[in-house]
């Protein structure tokens, strides 16, 4: 049967072609993560976090071979470290997070003695990382931002609502089936807590039922539960509003304009505050590799790393002699850097201890189930 | 030679693969963190959340496997009656799109079905009225159909293709007309491949997560989606072993139906 | 039936096969496009290109994650037919109880929902101590296609004649000799389409992949299941296009090829 004929070819096919590929490029065949021969580093960040190109060139200049992973959301990445199934040198988790890990004690002392670059940071960021990181002896900040809502102007003159300037617009009828909401459970119980007046790191009860059925009403008028998509979606006009991360602004803008886009999109700060969040590398306890750790964070904190950098993510970033390179119009940018005063109205998220983070994820689950 | 020690090495895999695994989950489903005993993990299906996205996702696969069904059918008739010679071919055409990546196939759909999608395009092209299609469980059981068609169509084809068609001329000479035939002789020696086919579409429908995710908007959460979250997210490996073991009854009952039903392997698909 | 009816029918049919043609392969169509559209959106046509196509074979990452994809369905499906096969052998000679309780649990991982199979792997695994990588991955995937090895040998099994491999050996074969000169060439359709469908099942397996990968692996479905949420780069397109051909291509081939297998078995 002609079925033999196919087989045989594929077989063929396929070894020919693994035995092309494989000499071609040189995949890392290290199966196991973690170990520490022949200069490997194990990075886990999150997606769309770095420019290839420093990757490369971290690689070039120091001679270590980099493995580096993805991760979706900060809830993800806690049990991979945690159990210990993979061991990754260094990782770059958010302010709360870092907070749990390290009362938790899964993370190892940094030797700022081999992180000279750390003078680099502004000040500001590292009084700010007290708040997650009390005796700044385990993090360095690597990018930080606010969340706010990104809507499209002709999309609501169409549909004739006013631009969004708070929180409680989401909940605006006129904009069922155009909303954008961050699929995570600390985001949005942020948008429903503050929109109350509560604030985003509450285990009072009552106030985290009330936000858990405000999300429940708002449920019909979202479009989806999205987390990088709500970029593209935008762009592609998909919706009229969403709730975004300010380090997307300036992809956006240069998309608009590359696409020649009959839209603009605006970004704004709600008036009942939001969330100020802060990223930073930290190093695992059981890292194998922490000296290649140090050496990475050191790399990624001089000024011109760090303004590449910036250039490809496009969030913002701590570093103030990266800050200085940059562009006048870039710096004067308010939405992707904005003032003090700006700055004072919002607030990091903590961490809440395990049994209320039990609660939000249950009342999260009631959320998306209805 | 004993043959049956050729079976050994196979004995062995399937000892430390296939049932140690399935242990754990046992284990796990029926303890709590510290180590008790306890079925609390189980009847947890009964919290609304989990009742709500176990009876959605019965829903939505029960439907998907029965328009599976109902287009697979007449395609594998159809195809059975275009010629031994060319099934070969015609066959793998409907295979092949399986040999496309999973996920980027039920992300194509992704394309289609948007508000500024490719469908819509079309249908403002010849003005008319854009659709919503997409985040709707419309867009997921779609989803269900397009990837577990072929699974529903080999093994109805492999059984219809051993009708021998003296059978169905017979009947044709006894007075039979197209309804009678097809109750009485198709439907009733094609059993083994429906309900093959059947199992095969109805339990990766009901736990699927990836297809909610990206044609669902996230907004639509079915009991794929519950376990997922607990293991990976939640890190309650507990809940979620509990929650799996509710999910094997359904495969016991499709072992049981195959066994009762399907006893030599005929409707395999292969 | 009259010619007209059974052109009538005949229309119909074709126009129903057509029907779900379409279907199948709106998806696919659509992908082929946009790997030629110079824009990034996906349904704004922004002009012809093929720099996704050189960006796809000079992306390090896509390389790789083709390279294990292959090498994992080609490694997984060669053991699964080797155990596979021994395995049907062995089974076939078992007593009707133990027969029945074996192919009961091979049945498992077929039937088994993907989450819980891979969610199994991982706990176990770990519970060995076997760290996540290329290995596990490996294992679970020999796992779950050994079963479609064995169900595809088993018929052809089952319906070779005992007499015969008796009447080689009457006439002076050894039991070698009469497996691999009468029984082997009868099974070995089966040993094929085995070969071929675990082959298939590992290439487009993700949830399983998904959980018993460790650092640094990627296969196409995992690497694209990581871009998926922050918008798939049109490289992606560009390879789903390139494996789609070569699979057409081969189909193709193999159809229209010498038929130097006009009736085989």
């Amino acid at each position: 049967m002609k079925l033999n004929l196919f087989s045989l070819t594929i077989a063929a096919i396929t070894a020919a072609s693994v035995l092309l590929t494989g000499c071609g490029s040189s995949p890392s065949q290290s199966g196991s993560a973690g170990g520490s021969g022949s200069n490997q580093l194990y990075v886990y960040n999150w997606g769309e976090y770095i420019d290839e190109d420093v990757i490369t060139q971290f690689e070039e200049e120091t001679g270590i071979q980099v493995t580096y992973d993805l991760f979706e959301t900060n809830e993800e990445m806690y049990p991979v470290i945690e159990k210990g199934a993979v061991s990754y040198d260094v990782v770059c988790p958010s302010d709360y997070m870092i907070q749990k890990m390290i009362e938790n004690d899964m993370l190892a002392e940094i030797d700022f003695a081999q992180v000279p670059n750390i003078s680099q940071i502004d000040p500001a960021y590292i009084e700010m990382s007290k708040a997650f990181d009390p005796e700044n002896k385990y993090s360095v900040p690597y990018c930080w931002g606010t969340v706010g809502i990104i809507y499209n102007t002709s999309r609501l003159k169409q549909l004739g609502v006013e631009p969004l300037v708070s929180w409680a617009n989401l909940w605006d009828d006129r904009l069922s089936g155009e909303i954008l909401m961050q699929d995570s459970v600390r985001d949005a119980f942020m948008v429903a807590l503050k929109k109350n007046g509560n604030s985003m790191n509450t285990s009072d009860e009552k106030e985290l039922e009330l936000a858990k059925q405000d999300l429940i009403n708002q449920k019909p008028l979202v479009q989806a539960y999205v987390i990088d998509q709500v970029r593209d979606k935008m762009i592609g006009g998909e919706a009229a509003v969403g709730v975004i991360f300010s380090g997307e602004l300036l992809y956006i803008q240069e998309e608009v304009k590359n696409l020649g886009l009959d839209y603009s999109l605006e970004y704004v700060l709600p008036a009942e505050g939001t969330n100020l969040w802060l990223d930073s590398w930290v190093i695992p306890k059981n890292a194998q590799n922490k000296v290649y750790a140090q050496k990475w964070i050191e790399f990624l904190c001089r000024p011109d790393i760090a303004k590449k950098n910036f250039e490809y993510i496009t969030y913002p970033t701590p570093n103030k002699g990266a800050f200085d390179l940059l562009d006048d119009e870039v710096k004067n940018n308010r939405s992707v850097f904005p003032d003090i005063e700006t700055l004072n109205k919002c607030e990091v998220y903590q961490y809440l201890g395990d049994e209320t983070d039990t609660i939000y994820n249950n009342l999260w689950k009631e959320v998306k189930s209805n | 030679m004993n043959k049956k020690l050729l079976a050994g090495p196979y004995l062995i895999w399937m000892a430390g693969f296939i049932i140690i695994p399935l242990a754990l989950i046992v284990y796990y489903g029926l303890t709590d963190p510290p180590g008790a005993f306890t079925l609390a993990n189980v009847a947890s299906i009964s919290a609304p959340e989990h009742l709500k996205a176990l009876f959605l996702s019965l829903g939505l696969s029960l439907i998907s496997t029965v328009i599976c069904l109902l287009l697979a059918y007449p395609l594998a008739m159809i195809l059975r009656s275009r010629g031994v010679g060319d099934a070969s071919f015609i066959v793998f055409i409907f295979i092949l799109p399986m040999w496309m990546n999973f996920l980027l196939r039920t992300l194509a759909w992704q394309t289609l079905l948007e508000k500024n999608g490719v469908i819509n395009g079309i249908l403002s092209f010849l003005c008319l009225p854009s659709q919503s299609l997409i985040n709707t469980p419309g867009a997921i059981i779609l989803g269900m159909v397009y990837n577990f068609l072929p699974f529903m169509v080999l093994p109805i084809y492999n059984v219809l293709c051993k009708i021998d068609d003296n059978t169905i001329n017979a009947a044709r000479d006894l007075g039979a007309n197209f309804h009678q035939t097809f109750f009485r002789i198709w439907l009733p020696l094609s059993v083994p491949g429906i309900i093959s086919g059947v199992t095969m579409v109805f339990v990766p429908a009901l736990t699927t997560f990836v297809i909610s995710n990206l044609l669902g908007g996230s907004k639509i959460l079915l009991i794929g989606n519950v376990i997922e979250q607990e293991f990976t997210k939640g890190s309650n490996w507990h809940l979620g072993s509990g929650l799996s073991l509710v999910l094997m009854v359904f495969i016991l009952l499709s072992m049981a139906l195959i066994a009762r039903y399907d006893k030599n392997g005929e409707g395999s698909g292969f | 039936m009259t010619k007209t009816a059974q052109l009538f029918k005949k229309i119909r049919q074709d126009f129903y096969l057509a029907a779900i043609l379409i279907f199948l392969y709106a998806p696919i169509a659509t992908m082929i496009v946009l790997s030629f559209n110079s824009s990034k959106s996906r349904t704004r046509w922004g002009g012809f290109t093929i720099s996704w196509y050189t960006q796809m074979f000079s992306s390090r990452n896509i390389m790789e994650a083709l390279y294990n994809t292959l090498i994992i369905a080609f490694l997984s499906a060669l053991a699964a037919t080797l155990i596979g096969t021994a395995a049907a052998i062995g089974i076939n000679r078992m007593r009707r109880i133990p027969q029945g309780i074996v192919m009961g649990i091979t049945n498992i991982p077929m039937l088994n929902a993907d989450i819980v199979t891979g969610i199994s792997m991982m706990l176990a695994f770990i519970a060995f101590g076997i760290s996540l990588g290329f290995q596990t991955i490996l294992i679970a995937h020999i796992t779950f296609n050994i079963p479609y090895v064995i169900l595809s040998v088993m018929p052809k099994l089952k319906q070779t004649s005992r007499s015969t491999f008796e009447a080689a050996m009457d006439l002076g074969a050894s039991p070698l000799q009469a497996f691999f000169r009468v029984i082997f060439p009868d099974i070995l359709p089966g040993v094929l389409s085995g070969f071929l469908l675990a082959f298939t099942m590992s290439l487009d397996d993700f949830i399983i992949t998904h959980f018993t990968r460790g650092a640094g692996i990627n296969t196409l479905s995992t690497l694209i299941y990581s871009e998926v949420r922050r918008g798939i780069k049109p490289s992606m397109y560009a390879l789903s296009t390139v494996i789609f051909i070569t699979v057409l291509v081969l189909l193709l081939i193999s159809n229209f090829a010498p038929k130097k297998q006009r009736r085989s078995s």
